[in-house]
C-alpha cells in the first residue's frame, strides 16, 4: 500500500491554465498586428503555431509520451506564438516552420522537455534564423491600417506568404534599422530620426517591425494583466525596462546626437515584448528574487549595449539569451536566507 | 569555404592532441584507494563475495575486477557508496530487489550443538552447549556463516522486517 | 549596536516576507457549533507511543481492573511520557494494533474495555501558586502532558528547560492555521479561562514575565473571550497575558513563524526557543496543565474537529483518548458523499488513513472526510515547470524546487547541504505548485533515507568493533591455550628431570655400595 503524502489539498492554478492566460494577454497585441499587417501576417502565425504544435507530437512520439497530453500544457502553442511575433510580419512561411521546429525540438526537447532547457526556445529560434537568413529575417513593412479589410484579400495574402515575392514598394526600415545604418554614415540622429519617430503611432503599432514588437502599448498592457493576474512578477519586467532606460537616459543626456532617447528605446524592438513575456519565462529564468532583479537588469542593459554599439540594430534576443547562460549561476549565488541562519549558512547564536 | 573548413580541421587536430598530452601527462594516480575501500566494507570475511576476505574484495574493487554488488551484508548502501568511490556506474538492478537479511533461530529444531555461535565473526550468536542460541539482531550482519554450518537448518536468513522506527517514505514517482 | 533596530526591521520583514500560502479555510462547517462530549466507546484503544521520545512502558496486565486516571505505563528515560485510563474498566491486553502512521504499521497499545462507571481515582486539588515551579514540572510530567498542537514533545521536558536558564517570556499558539481544524477555537471561545489560567501557571514554571496568546485574525470571537477572561482574572501579582491578533496565513502557527511574528526574534537553526528567551506551548496544553495542576486530572481526553465536504454534521467533540475514530464519525451522522481521503489531523499536514480503526491519541487534533473536490488531485503530477512559486511560498526560505530535483537524481548530500535538514514539512510549497509534485513526500523520503544511512553507519562501526573484539578473544584464547601447554610440557619436563635426577640419585647411592661390580662392567 503505497502511503498518500500530505498536503490533501492545492491551491495552484493548473499550468495549462497558466499558459492560456499567458495567450489570452497576448491577444490584444497580436490582433493589432494582424489589423495593421493584412493576411499575410495571419497565416504565418498559423503557419507558426501549427508547426509548433506538429513538433511537439513528434518529441511526444520520440519519448513514448502522448501526444495529446503534451500539447495540452500549452507550452509548444505558446512557445510558437512568440516566435511567430518577434519574425517579420510577411516572412515567408518555411521561415516561421523552421523556426518553430527548432525552438521545440532543439531548444527545448534536446534539453529534456518541459522544465529542462538552458535557453528561451523562442529567442534561440529567432536568433538562429536572423544569423542563417538575413534578408527574410529583415524585411520590415510598412503597415497599412486595416489591411485586412482595405487592402489584400486572403488569397493574396497566402501568396504572399507562401511564396511570391514582397512588393518592394511595401519594405520599410524600422526605426532601429535606419538609425544604425544612418550612423554607419556619420548622419547625427537628430536628422535620421526626423519622420521616422512617432512615439504615439510606436505605442500603437503604425510603424515598421515585427508581428508583435509594433504595438508596444498593448503588449505592455498584457504584461500588466499578468503582473495582476500573479502570473509573473513585477521583478523581471521591471529591472529589464529600468535596465534599458537607465543608460539610454544617461548616454542620450551625455550626447543627444549620437544616442536614441530612453523612450525610443523602451518603444521600439522587443523591449516590451522581451520584458513581459520573453524574459519573464518560467523555466529559463532565476528563481531567486535577488537573481531575478538582476537578470532583468542584465538583459536590460546588454540590450541596450548591443543595440548602440553591437553591429546588429537589435538587441533583445542576443542579450536574453546571454543572461539564460548566466542563470544558473545567478541562482546559486543569491540563494535567499535560510530562517535561523546568516547568509553564509552558519546557524544564528543564541542571544 | 576550404579556407574555413581547413582551419578549424587543424584548430580540432591540434587541441585534440594537447588533451591527449595532457591526460597523459598529468594523470593523477589514485594510492591508497584500497585502504579507504577496505575500511569501507563490513570486516566480517564472510567470504559471501567470493574473494578472499574483505581486503581481497578490496584490492579486486580498485583493480576493477569486482562490480560495487559484491558485497550482500553490505546491502544497496555499500554498493552506492563504493561506486561513489571508485568513479563506477551502478547496475542495482539485482541488488533492489535484494533485501537485508538477518539470521533467525528456529528454537524448536535447534539442538544446542554450539557451532553457529562458534562461527559467528560478530559474535551475534548467543549460546551453550545443549542450550537454545538465539541472535542478537543488531549485531548480524546476514553473512550465512551459521546458515552454512547448522547441521538442523535452524538458523536461517530471513529479511529484516520494516518497524515504525525504521520505515523510510518512499520516492515519489516522477513525470 | 548602539541601538535596537528591531521594531524596523520588524515591520521591513512584514511587509516584504511574503511567505506562506492561504488555502480556504472552511472553518465555518463546524467552527459554529459548541462542544459536544462524545459517549464512551466499546473498547479503548491506547497505543504506547502518543509522544515524540521512548515509548511508555506497560505497568497493567490483562484482566486488571483500572479507574479513570490510574497509571497505566510509565515514561521510560528522559525524553518520555507516561499513560493514564480514560475512564475505569478492565484491561484486555496489550496487544498489536493498528496505530496513526502513514506506513499503516502497527505498533503496541493497551486496550481496555470501559464498564461504563467512569470511576475516577481520588484526585488532588492544588493552590499553583503556593507550588515550587519544579514541582509544577513534575506535576505536569505525572500527568503525562504533551505538546497538543500535533508535535506531542512531552511538555514537562520543556518546562524542565525553564528551570535551568530563565526563560522571559512564554507565547501560547492558538494560530490553528490549517483549514477545517477549529478545535482550539472552540477551546478559546468556550474554556478561555482554563486557557488564561494555564498560561499563569506555565509562567511559574518557568520563571517568565510576560505571556502572549497569538491567535489568528480570523477568530475574533476567540481573541474577545480571552482577553475578556484575561481581564476578569487579572491580580496584581499576576503576570501580564496578552492576546495578540495575527494575520491568517498558513503556516503562522508554525512556532518558528510565531515567534518571529510575535518578537521580532527568530530561532537559531541550530537551536530551540529558549535560546532566544522564548517558549512556545499549544493553547490546548494550557489548559490540560491547567487541570493537571489545579485538579490533578491527567491528560485522558481532547478536543477533536470532525469536519470534511463528506461529513453530515461537522462539529467539534471533547474525546478520550483511545476512541477509534469510526465512533467520532457516526456520532457526527456519518458521511454523505463518496469520501475521496480520509485525513487525520489537517489538510496540510496531516496522515492520510485507509481505515476508522485507528484511535484518537494525544495529538490528534482533527479528522477530515475529504469529497473529490476538496482534494483535488491530479492522478499524476506533471514536471517541474521552474516557475518558483515554491521558492515564495517557504517561510523558511529554502529553494524546493532545487532539492527535490536533487533529491530526484539521487543527490541528497548536496540537497542537505542547501537546507533539507531546516525543513519543517509543513507542506506550502506543494500547495502552491502547478504540477502538483509532491514535493514534501521527497523531502521526507530523503531525510528518512539519510537517518537509514546514519543508522547504517553506526552498525557498520559497531559490526567492526565487533568483529576486533572477536579476533582479540580468539588471539588470546589461542595464545592463552599456548602459554598453558607450554607450562605444562615445562611441568613435564621438569617433573621428568627430576624423576631422572631421584633416579640418577638412587643409582648413585646403589653404586657407591657395590662399586667393583660397576668397574668391572665399565671396562
Amino acid at each position: 500500500m503505497t502511503p498518500v503524502s500530505s498536503p490533501h489539498a492545492h491551491g495552484a492554478r493548473p499550468v495549462g491554465r497558466v499558459m492560456l492566460l499567458v495567450m489570452l494577454a497576448l491577444t490584444p497585441a497580436t490582433l493589432a498586428g494582424f489589423w495593421h499587417f493584412g493576411w499575410p501576417a495571419v497565416t504565418l502565425w498559423c503557419v507558426t503555431i501549427l508547426s509548433a504544435i506538429l513538433a511537439e507530437a513528434f518529441a511526444a512520439r520520440m519519448v513514448d509520451r502522448s501526444p495529446m497530453v503534451m500539447v495540452a500544457d500549452g507550452s509548444a502553442i505558446l512557445t510558437g506564438w512568440l516566435l511567430a511575433l518577434s519574425l517579420p510580419p510577411w516572412a515567408p512561411w518555411w521561415v516561421g516552420a523552421l523556426g518553430s521546429f527548432f525552438a521545440v525540438l532543439v531548444c527545448k526537447h534536446a534539453f529534456g522537455g518541459l522544465g529542462q532547457n538552458l535557453f528561451n526556445p523562442a529567442m534561440g529560434a529567432r536568433v538562429m534564423l536572423l544569423i542563417s537568413f538575413p534578408v527574410e529575417m529583415t524585411r520590415w513593412i510598412e503597415p497599412q491600417t486595416g489591411a485586412m479589410f482595405t487592402g489584400f484579400d486572403p488569397l493574396a495574402g497566402l501568396a504572399i506568404t507562401f511564396g511570391a515575392q514582397t512588393p518592394d514598394a511595401m519594405t520599410s526600415a524600422s526605426l532601429l534599422g535606419h538609425v544604425k545604418s544612418e550612423a554607419s554614415r556619420g548622419i547625427a540622429l537628430s536628422q535620421s530620426m526626423t519622420g521616422h519617430w512617432d512615439p504615439m503611432g510606436f505605442g500603437l503599432g503604425q510603424r515598421a517591425g515585427s508581428l508583435g514588437e509594433t504595438s508596444a502599448l498593448l503588449i505592455a498592457a498584457g504584461g500588466v494583466f499578468l503582473i495582476l493576474q500573479r502570473i509573473i512578477g513585477v521583478r523581471i519586467p521591471l529591472a529589464f525596462l529600468l535596465g534599458v532606460a537607465l543608460p539610454a537616459a544617461l548616454a542620450h543626456l551625455l550626447a543627444p546626437d549620437h544616442y536614441l532617447p530612453p523612450l525610443a528605446h523602451l518603444l521600439t524592438g522587443g523591449v516590451m515584448l522581451g520584458a513581459f513575456f520573453i524574459a519573464t519565462d518560467y523555466v529559463t529564468s532565476p528563481s531567486t528574487p535577488l537573481g531575478q532583479w538582476i537578470f532583468g537588469l542584465g538583459c536590460g542593459l546588454l540590450t541596450w549595449v548591443i543595440r548602440t554599439w553591437g553591429a546588429y540594430p537589435e538587441g533583445v534576443a542576443f542579450a536574453v539569451l546571454l543572461m539564460n547562460a548566466a542563470v544558473p549561476l545567478i541562482d546559486r549565488a543569491t540563494r535567499p536566507r535560510i530562517f535561523g541562519r546568516k547568509r553564509d549558512g552558519r546557524s544564528l547564536s543564541a542571544s | 569555404m576550404l579556407l574555413a573548413i581547413l582551419s578549424l580541421s587543424v584548430l580540432g587536430i591540434t587541441f585534440g592532441l594537447l588533451l591527449g598530452i595532457a591526460a597523459r601527462f598529468f594523470h593523477v594516480e589514485r594510492g591508497g584507494m584500497e585502504a579507504e575501500i577496505e575500511a569501507m566494507m563490513p570486516g566480517t570475511n564472510c567470504g559471501q563475495c567470493g574473494f578472499p576476505g574483505c581486503a581481497g574484495a578490496a584490492s579486486a574493487l580498485v583493480s576493477g575486477e569486482a562490480a560495487p554488488t559484491c558485497c550482500p551484508p553490505g546491502g544497496l548502501p555499500l554498493a552506492e557508496a563504493l561506486a561513489l568511490k571508485l568513479g563506477v556506474t551502478l547496475d542495482a538492478g539485482a541488488m533492489q530487489a535484494q533485501v537485508p537479511q538477518i539470521a533467525e533461530v528456529r528454537e524448536e529444531i535447534c539442538i544446542g550443538c554450539t557451532k553457529c555461535y562458534k562461527s559467528c565473526p560478530t559474535d551475534a550468536v548467543l549460546g551453550a552447549v545443549k542450550q537454545i542460541h538465539a541472535v542478537i539482531r543488531e549485531a548480524c550482519t546476514g553473512c550465512a556463516k551459521c546458515e552454512n554450518v547448522c547441521p538442523t537448518g535452524a538458523i536461517e536468513l530471513k529479511p529484516v522486517p520494516v518497524t515504525l522506527q525504521t520505515w523510510v517514505w518512499p520516492k515519489p514517482v516522477s513525470a | 549596536m548602539p541601538f535596537s533596530t528591531a521594531p524596523a526591521r520588524s515591520l521591513l520583514r512584514r511587509l516584504f516576507e511574503r511567505w506562506g500560502a492561504h488555502p480556504e479555510g472552511r472553518k465555518q462547517l463546524a467552527a459554529e457549533t459548541e462542544i459536544a462530549t462524545l459517549p464512551l466507546p466499546p473498547q479503548l484503544i491506547l497505543p504506547l507511543a502518543q509522544h515524540i521520545g521512548a515509548p511508555a512502558r506497560p505497568l497493567v496486565q490483562a484482566g486488571e481492573r483500572v479507574l479513570r486516571g490510574q497509571l497505566l505505563a510509565e515514561a521510560q528515560g528522559m525524553i518520555s511520557a507516561p499513560l493514564h485510563a480514560p475512564t475505569s474498566g478492565t484491561i484486555d491486553g496489550i496487544g498489536d494494533v493498528a496505530v496513526p502512521h502513514p506506513s499503516g504499521l502497527t505498533g503496541p497499545a493497551i486496550l481496555l474495555t470501559p464498564d461504563g462507571l467512569d470511576e475516577a481515582i481520588p484526585a488532588e486539588s492544588n493552590d499553583p501558586f503556593s507550588l515550587e515551579p519544579a514541582e509544577i514540572s513534575r506535576r505536569v510530567a505525572a500527568a503525562g502532558i504533551v505538546g497538543m498542537g500535533g508535535a506531542t514533545f512531552p511538555a514537562a521536558v520543556k518546562l524542565a528547560l525553564g528551570q535551568k536558564t530563565r526563560i522571559p517570556t512564554l507565547i501560547l499558539n492558538g494560530g490553528e492555521c490549517e483549514p477545517y481544524l477549529t478545535c482550539d477555537d472552540r477551546l478559546m471561545r468556550e474554556r478561555a479561562d482554563e486557557v488564561i489560567d494555564g498560561a499563569r501557571i506555565i509562567l511559574r514554571a518557568i520563571g517568565g514575565d510576560e505571556a502572549m496568546i497569538g491567535v489568528e485574525d480570523n477568530k475574533p470571537e476567540a481573541i474577545a473571550a480571552l482577553r475578556t477572561a484575561a481581564l476578569r482574572t487579572a491580580a496584581r501579582d499576576f503576570a501580564e497575558v496578552t492576546v495578540v491578533p495575527v494575520p491568517s496565513r498558513y503556516p503562522m502557527g508554525s512556532e518558528k513563524q510565531l515567534i518571529t511574528w510575535l518578537t521580532g526574534k527568530e530561532i537559531p537553526a541550530e537551536g530551540r526557543p529558549a535560546d532566544i528567551g522564548v517558549m512556545v506551548q499549544n493553547v490546548g496544553t494550557a489548559a490540560a496543565i491547567h487541570r493537571a495542576i489545579r485538579f490533578g486530572e491527567p491528560l485522558t481526553r481532547r478536543i477533536v474537529t470532525v469536519s470534511g465536504g463528506a461529513i453530515r454534521t461537522p462539529r467539534n467533540l471533547e474525546v478520550r483518548i483511545g476512541t477509534p475514530l469510526s465512533a467520532l464519525v457516526e456520532f457526527c451522522g456519518g458521511t454523505t458523499r463518496p469520501v475521496a481521503r480520509w485525513v487525520m489531523g489537517g489538510p496540510m499536514m496531516g496522515l492520510s488513513i485507509q481505515s476508522l480503526d485507528i484511535p484518537i491519541i494525544k495529538g490528534s487534533g482533527g479528522v477530515l472526510a475529504l469529497c473529490e473536490a476538496e482534494v483535488a488531485g491530479r492522478p499524476e503530477p506533471g514536471p517541474c515547470i521552474r516557475c518558483a512559486s515554491c521558492v515564495g511560498a517557504c517561510p523558511i526560505g529554502l529553494m524546493p524546487l532545487e532539492m527535490a530535483a536533487l533529491i530526484r537524481n539521487g543527490d541528497l548530500k548536496e540537497s542537505v547541504a542547501i537546507g533539507l535538514k531546516d525543513c519543517i514539512g509543513c507542506g506550502t510549497c506543494s500547495f502552491v505548485c502547478p504540477s502538483q509534485i509532491p514535493l514534501v513526500q521527497y523531502f521526507n523520503h530523503a531525510k528518512g533515507e539519510l537517518a537509514a544511512q546514519d543508522r547504517n553507519k553506526m552498525k557498520q562501526d559497531a559490526i567492526k568493533q565487533l568483529v576486533e573484539a572477536r579476533d582479540a578473544r580468539m588471539e588470546r584464547e589461542a595464545r592463552e591455550k599456548a602459554e598453558a601447554a607450554a607450562r605444562r610440557k615445562a611441568e613435564r619436563e621438569r617433573a621428568k628431570a627430576a624423576a631422572a635426577e631421584a633416579a640418577a640419585a638412587k643409582a648413585a647411592a646403589a653404586a657407591a655400595t657395590t662399586p667393583a661390580k660397576v668397574e668391572e662392567t665399565t671396562t
